[in-house]
């Protein structure tokens, strides 16, 4: 029997998330066999088994963070096969403590070779491994995430796993089938009726179709989790610990904490906002929803508003910028194309992947970009290179029904525009107040590179198009 | 024949093997090749599959976190392969850390390769017995060395007779790649090399790579280019075409070894995989413009060549894989296998001869080690 734990996989990495098992307890594997895919850092790392044999135990359910060094896997292993050195000695501190090694701080690890030396130490100084044995979840101390997000690519990797590859290409063919909601219209009208959007609501049917059960199952979860609120508050008396629930940072929310502060506390923000007649926009993407050129393809305001900061930083170039030091004193970059960043909450939590080169898109590309990121990201498949090199960035705060906010810029770049909920409001046309659909547009800029003057006139554009969104034909 | 897409394109790169596997002629290299049979084509596929399988088997190693790092090499074989043939024993080899494919040909042993990833050794094998050198992990720090070890076998070599040199002379390779390229050290070596006339090798695999940083932003001309500055030849060389690696090397090598001096071959190849283990490629290249390399792959060429022309048959290529197979198990089970170093080791390598300092510091050190003895027996006991 041979545990394998979770090896750094880069140069000082920490910790490293499951993010999947690619096989059960029972299977058997072998050797250099893809059994699982973790990410560290930002990327996804798939480990081959250094062991072959029948799989026993799963140390750790998917979604869970490990620290480097504890066990990952065991295996039975087939035949006496001699086992390696450096696990031996680790496995039997870990069976002792009975506590997960990541009872220790993980500090960085640059540098360091194979564990042996640090497995052979622990043995001689007599530590008291379990005199000191905190929760799990408070084990994970921040590391200095020295981390350098590894990742030899996956193809790297790809001995014996061929079968796994196959899988994974046909992924995407399998998310845009299923993302393709299939429901009886009976069924479509309950769901209107209770207000839930099919979208969310996984099929049971024989053709992976929604049916009326599994509308009204998810209706129910929804009550469910609604009703749970009341027994969130957790009452007096109890112990202090038991009512507060900690939640170490990690890899994503760890990236967007580092992002935001660099970003707030670099740039000075200036924000401005714009109320907007968006009632043109909304009739014009009802007439892209019926055209057959956009048939099979999900059609937004969100769409026109992309379109609309294209042309509208193309008038007003220095917003598609980056404040870069250099060291000859610093330096503005204008960016001579777009790659448009939209920020996107998905489950891995907050992402901005771009869609690049996006001033050279039609508004039926554009469309097949916005639904394909978003696609991408809700699947948590965003890959590192789809987040870098962004140069202006949209916010779509409108779909959680909220009419604007000061967006915080990404960092690298010098302007963020947030796009409101659109909503019907009285509004005043040739002196009558008539109702409207009207929307708030939201803008963050870097003060170093935009002026006032210059934000103002961007974001008047921006909302000109949607105002009218006939302008973009000129 | 029809002309079909091979980048890059231009007339200066020297290519006898197309991507299509097609030979194709050349007025000046061919006379170095006429050796080249059958025989030594399917050696050189040999040598380069079972490079790319051990190159994955040590990915897999680091994964399985029995590796601190690797280095694949993946895409590079044929000028590894190529150059490293060209070789004669008695010349003498300065690697960088990528040189694997180089060191097969130089008979050290796949696993061995694997010490200094393991941490447990600075070298692995003693670079006397192959006359190749330890991996070097500083960049271009074996520049220098391989220009002053030249320049020391010009003077071992002084009185010689042109015959004789053209027999037994040696000559140096000094491995690297694009990224060292812009080091200080490689200006350096190449200075002193030209000024001396010594009987050195510059081989440049350009991989297109410095870890992030693409060829383009560090050179403006060809790599090639630059010799013209020192003074000694420079040839660009298809480094995915193991015949015409072959031939080139052995051209540069025959000029050192009759003291007409340096020359810089620039191969032009590609990185296939990443950096290291520790590195993301998926970071700063699209998988574009992996894909146009894909079709320049090194082993494919030759295979294409040895199906195309009989030279191999299935029974060949099953072997080759049979054997690749047999190889990795053999390098993990030695890999795993190897003893680790006891710090007192370290103690004889800071001075040739004895030196009362370190001994007292060794003596210390073996006090210090005594002292824990009890408390390990102690915890063995447990």
């Amino acid at each position: 029997m041979s545990t394998f734990n979770l090896p750094d996989v880069g140069e000082g990495l920490t910790e490293a998330e499951i993010v999947s098992w690619k096989v059960k307890p029972g299977d058997t594997v072998a050797i250099n066999q893809v059994f699982a895919e973790i990410e560290t850092a930002k990327s996804l790392v798939e480990l081959p088994s250094p062991y072959a044999g029948v799989v026993r135990e799963l140390h750790a359910a998917e979604g869970e963070t490990l620290a480097v060094g504890a066990p990952l896997f065991t295996v039975d292993e087939a035949g006496s096969q001699p086992e390696p050195l450096t696990n031996v000695p680790a496995v039997a501190d870990i069976a002792e403590a009975d506590t997960p090694v990541a009872s220790e701080e993980p500090g960085p690890l640059v540098g360091s070779g194979p564990k042996a030396d640090a497995v052979k130490r622990r043995a001689r100084v007599s530590r008291p491994a379990s005199a000191v044995r905190p929760a799990p979840v408070a084990a994970a101390a921040p590391s200095t995430p020295a981390a350098l997000a590894d990742t030899i690519s996956r193809r790297a990797t790809e001995i014996g796993a061929a079968g796994t590859r196959l899988t994974a290409a046909a992924k995407p063919a399998v998310a845009a089938l299923v993302n393709r909601v299939l429901a009886k219209p009976p069924v479509r009208k309950v769901a209107k009726e209770l207000g839930i959007d099919l979208t969310e609501v996984i099929g049971t049917g024989g053709q992976g179709e929604i049916t009326r059960e599994d509308v009204l199952s998810y209706k129910a979860q929804r009550e469910a989790e609604r009703d749970a609120a009341p027994t969130f508050w957790s009452p007096k008396g109890v112990e202090l610990d038991h009512r507060i629930i900690r939640t170490p940072v990690r890899g994503v929310r760890k990236a967007t904490a580092k992002a935001m502060v660099d970003s707030a506390f670099t740039a000075p923000h200036v924000s401005i906002f714009v109320d907007v007649d968006a009632s043109r926009t909304m009739e014009y993407v009802a007439r892209l929803k019926k055209s057959r050129d956009f048939e099979g393809i999900k059609v937004s305001p969100l769409l026109v508003l992309a379109k609309a900061v294209i042309w509208a930083a193309a008038r007003n170039p220095s917003v598609n910028a980056s404040w870069v030091e250099t060291e000859n004193g610093a330096e503005i970059q204008v960016k001579h194309f777009m790659n448009l960043g939209i920020a996107a909450a998905t489950p891995r939590g907050l992402m901005v992947p771009n869609i690049k080169e996006a001033q050279d898109l039609s508004m039926r590309e554009l469309a097949i970009a916005l639904n394909d990121l978003a696609e991408t990201a809700r699947a948590g498949k965003t890959s590192p290179a789809d987040m870098t090199g962004g140069t202006l960035t949209v916010t779509n705060i409108g779909v959680l029904g909220i009419d604007t906010g000061t967006p915080i810029i990404n960092p690298g770049e010098v302007a963020i525009v947030a796009f409101g909920t659109i909503r019907q409001k009285p509004w005043v046309v040739d002196g009558v107040v008539v109702p409207r659909w009207i929307t708030t547009l939201g803008g963050s800029f870097d003060h170093r590179v935009v002026d006032g003057d210059l934000s103002a006139r961007f974001m008047a554009d921006v909302a000109s198009i949607m105002q009218e969104p006939a302008l973009l034909l000129d | 024949m029809t002309q079909t897409v091979h980048e890059p394109s231009d007339e200066s790169l020297i290519q006898l093997l197309t991507p299509e596997g097609e030979r194709r002629s050349h007025a000046e290299f061919d006379s170095y090749i006429q050796d080249v049979d059958a025989e030594m084509l399917r050696g050189f596929y040999r040598d380069m599959a079972l490079t790319r399988r051990f190159d994955q088997e040590a990915t897999a190693l680091q994964r399985q976190g029995q590796l601190a790092l690797w280095v694949p090499l993946r895409g590079q074989e044929a000028a590894q392969i190529g150059s490293g043939r060209a070789t004669r024993p008695n010349d003498y080899i300065f690697p960088t850390y990528r040189e694997h494919g180089v060191a097969l040909t130089r008979n050290v042993d796949f696993p061995q390769m694997l010490r200094i990833f393991r941490g447990i050794s600075n070298g692995g094998w003693d670079p006397r017995e192959n006359n190749f050198h330890m991996y070097t992990m500083v960049l271009a720090a074996q520049m220098p060395h391989a220009t002053g070890y030249a320049m020391g076998v010009q003077r071992d070599q002084a009185g010689w007779s042109a015959e004789r040199l053209e027999k037994d002379g040696t000559a140096v390779v000094a491995y690297f790649g694009d990224g060292s390229s812009t080091e200080g050290e490689v200006h350096e070596s190449m200075v002193f090399a030209a000024s001396f006339n010594a009987p050195v090798v510059f081989f440049c695999q350009n991989n297109q790579w410095a870890i992030s940083v693409p060829f383009h932003v560090q050179s403006k001309v060809p790599l090639a280019d630059r010799a013209a500055g020192y003074g000694f030849p420079g040839i660009r060389v298809d480094g995915n075409d193991v015949i015409a690696v072959l031939a080139v090397t052995r051209w540069a090598l025959d000029r050192a070894r009759r003291g007409e001096g340096p020359a810089l071959i620039e191969a032009v190849t590609y990185r296939m995989s990443a950096h290291t283990t520790a590195d993301d490629p998926t970071k700063y290249r699209m998988n574009a413009d992996e894909e146009a390399w894909v079709g320049r792959d090194p082993m494919t060429r030759l295979e294409k060549h040895l199906r195309d022309h009989n030279l191999a048959d299935e029974a060949f290529f099953e072997q080759v894989i049979a054997d690749g197979h047999e190889m990795a198990t053999r390098v993990r089970e030695e890999a795993m296998a190897f003893p680790e170093p006891e710090l007192a080791q370290s103690f004889a390598n800071v001075y040739a001869e004895a030196h009362p300092l370190i001994q007292e510091e060794l003596k210390w050190h073996l006090e210090y080690e005594a002292g824990f003895a009890e408390t390990t027996e102690e915890g063995a006991t447990r």
